[in-house]
C-alpha cells in the first residue's frame, strides 16, 4: 500500500498537460464515465478549452457481470451531445484497473455510431488488467492489493481527491468491472 | 416479513416477478422509476438495444388477445436483446384442452427465462409463479401483463412514470381516475401506486353502477358528478369504457356516458390550467374522451406509450438481474 495517496487535482492538470499536444480542440469530443470520469472529463474540458460539449456514460447496460449481479443501482442516462460517427473520442475515467468498464464503455459508444478513432485518459492505473486495455494517457501508476478500491470523491467546492476503500468482499478474478472506482466502486 | 409472504420479492428483497402494485414498498416503485430513466434514452440512439437480456428467450403468453400491450412488451424485450416468442393461446393449446400450468411446464422445459401472462382470470399469472417455484423453476420471472380485473401492474407503473416526468413529485398531487371503474384493472393498479407513492388527493369519478363496491378502503373520494370531481385536479386519468366486459345494462348507451363522463374541453377546464390528460388506450373517442381533448396540448397519451417501453424494459432488466 502508498504511504501517500496521489493528489487528484494535481493528476488532472499532469493529465491536460499529456493531452495537450494531441488534441485538436475543434475535433476531439471528451466522454466521461459515471461517476468520477465525468468530473474528470468536466476539468479536462476546461483546461483543454475543447469546443465540442464533453459526453457522460453510464455503462451498467454493457456490463459483463449483469448476470452475476443484477442491475447497478442508480443508473444514469447517457447523453452524448455530438455526432459519434467519424468523431475522435477519448474517453474518461478516474481509475484503470480491470479494464472491464472500458470494454463496456467501447461497447456502448458503437451503437451511437462509429467513432474514426478511441482514445482512453485516466488519472491513476491501478494495475491488475484482465482486459487488453491500456490508457493513452495516464500521468500516475500505483500498485493496490485487490481488497481495496482508490474511489474519487468531489468536494462542494469541485476539489477532486482520492481515498482509499475497503471492498465489501474481495472480486474474484473476472467477477466484476471494478475500475469505476468512484463512488460505490461499481458495485451494487 | 414482508418480504416472506410477498411472491414478487426474493429472499434478498428484490423484485423477482412483477404480479401486482399491491404490496410493493414505495422503494421498490421508486426503483423501478429511476431505472426506467436511462432506458428511456436507449430509444432514441442509432443502435436501439442495449445487450442485458441477450440469449434469454421472453415468452409472451397471451391468453387473452392484446396487440397492443403484447408489442410493447416484445419492444422493449427486444431493445433489451432477448429472444421474444409471442404465444396467443386462446387460438392453440388451451383449446385443445391443455392447462395452464401445463402450458408453463412445457415452456419451461423449453428453456424459458421469462413469461409476459396475459389473461382473463385474476391470478392467472400468480398461479404460474407460484408453480414455477414449486417445480424447481424459479430462475424463470413472470410479469403480469394484465389479469382479469385485477392487476396491470407495468400500465400503472408506465402512468406512474408519466405523472412523475411531468409533475416531478407525487406529494403535493389531486389526481381524478375516471370513467369504467368497475371492470378496469388499470385501476386498480393506478390507485395502489398513487397511494403507495403518497399522492394525498385520488378520487374516482364514475357512475354507481360502474364502481366496484367498497372502492373507498382503498383511500379514493368518489364522485358520481365529473364537474365537482375533476375541480382543481393536476392529473386527470381517464379509462377505457370496456364494453366488452359488460352484460346486462349497466349504461343507458355510450352517447349518454360521453354526455355525463366523457372528458370535453369545458369539462376539463375545471381542473388546473397545466393539468396533463392520461389514457391507457385504446381510446374510444366520443366516448370516454372528445377528439379535441384527446389531441390538444394537455394529453400526454402518446407519451405514455413511449416511457411505456422504457418502463418495461427496465422491470425485465430488473427480474432478469435480481439474484
Amino acid at each position: 500500500m502508498p504511504k501517500s495517496l496521489p493528489d487528484a487535482e494535481k493528476l488532472c492538470t499532469d493529465l491536460a498537460d499529456a493531452m495537450r499536444a494531441h488534441v485538436d480542440p475543434a475535433k476531439t469530443a471528451l466522454v466521461g464515465i459515471h461517476t468520477g470520469g465525468v468530473w474528470v472529463a468536466e476539468k479536462l474540458h476546461a483546461a483543454l478549452g475543447l469546443k465540442i460539449p464533453a459526453g457522460s456514460m453510464d455503462v451498467s447496460f454493457y456490463r459483463d457481470d449483469y448476470h452475476q449481479r443484477g442491475l447497478h443501482n442508480n443508473a444514469k442516462t447517457s447523453q452524448i451531445p455530438f455526432e459519434v460517427e467519424g468523431a475522435h473520442i477519448v474517453i474518461v475515467d478516474d481509475v484503470l484497473f480491470t479494464g472491464r468498464t472500458i470494454r463496456a464503455a467501447m461497447n456502448e459508444l458503437f451503437d451511437y455510431g462509429r467513432p474514426a478513432r478511441i482514445g482512453l485518459a485516466v488519472l491513476a492505473d491501478r494495475s491488475g488488467r484482465e482486459l487488453p486495455v491500456a490508457a493513452t494517457f495516464c500521468p500516475h501508476s500505483l500498485s493496490l492489493p485487490d481488497t481495496q478500491m482508490l474511489a474519487l470523491e468531489r468536494a462542494g467546492d469541485g476539489k477532486l481527491s482520492f481515498r482509499l476503500v475497503d471492498r465489501d468482499k474481495p472480486a474474484e478474478p473476472g467477477e466484476a468491472i471494478a475500475d469505476t472506482e468512484s463512488g460505490d466502486g461499481g458495485r451494487k | 416479513m414482508r418480504d416472506k409472504q410477498n411472491p414478487q420479492l426474493n429472499r434478498n428483497g428484490e423484485l423477482t416477478h412483477l404480479l401486482s402494485i399491491e404490496g410493493l414498498p414505495r422503494e421498490i416503485l421508486t426503483r423501478i422509476l429511476d431505472t426506467a430513466a436511462p432506458f428511456s434514452e436507449v430509444s432514441e440512439r442509432e443502435v436501439k438495444k442495449v445487450p442485458l437480456l441477450r440469449g434469454k428467450s421472453v415468452f409472451n403468453l397471451f391468453f387473452e388477445n392484446s396487440t397492443r400491450t403484447r408489442t410493447t412488451f416484445e419492444i422493449a424485450a427486444k431493445r433489451l436483446s432477448a429472444d421474444v416468442i409471442n404465444l396467443n393461446i386462446n387460438t392453440s393449446s388451451a383449446n385443445k384442452g391443455e392447462t395452464l400450468l401445463d402450458t408453463a411446464d412445457n415452456l419451461a422445459a423449453m428453456q424459458a427465462d421469462m413469461f409476459i401472462v396475459r389473461h382473463a382470470s385474476s391470478g392467472a399469472p400468480h398461479l404460474i409463479a407460484q408453480h414455477l417455484g414449486v417445480a424447481g423453476h424459479d430462475h424463470i420471472h413472470v410479469i403480469n401483463a394484465g389479469d382479469g380485473r385485477h392487476a396491470h401492474p407495468t400500465q400503472g407503473l408506465l402512468d406512474m412514470y408519466t405523472i412523475r416526468h411531468y409533475k416531478k413529485n407525487f406529494t403535493q398531487l389531486s389526481v381524478a381516475i375516471v370513467g369504467d371503474v368497475l371492470h378496469s384493472r388499470v385501476a386498480r393498479s393506478q390507485i395502489h401506486a398513487l397511494t403507495t407513492l403518497g399522492v394525498p388527493d385520488l378520487r374516482v369519478i364514475a357512475p354507481k353502477t360502474l364502481l366496484p363496491t367498497g372502492i373507498e378502503r382503498l383511500g379514493v373520494k368518489v364522485f358520481n358528478d365529473m364537474r365537482e370531481g375533476l375541480r382543481g385536479v393536476d392529473v386527470v386519468m381517464m379509462l377505457r369504457l370496456q364494453s366488452e366486459r359488460m352484460q346486462g345494462a349497466l349504461l343507458p348507451s355510450t352517447q349518454e356516458f360521453f354526455k355525463s363522463y366523457g372528458l370535453t374541453p369545458d369539462k376539463l377546464a375545471l381542473a388546473k390550467p397545466d393539468a396533463i390528460v392520461m389514457h391507457p388506450g385504446p381510446m374510444n373517442r366520443g366516448v370516454e374522451i372528445d377528439s379535441a381533448v384527446a389531441d390538444g396540448g394537455q394529453a400526454v397519451i402518446l407519451p405514455q406509450v413511449t416511457f411505456g417501453i422504457a418502463v418495461r424494459m427496465a422491470v425485465m432488466a430488473m427480474l432478469a438481474g435480481s439474484t
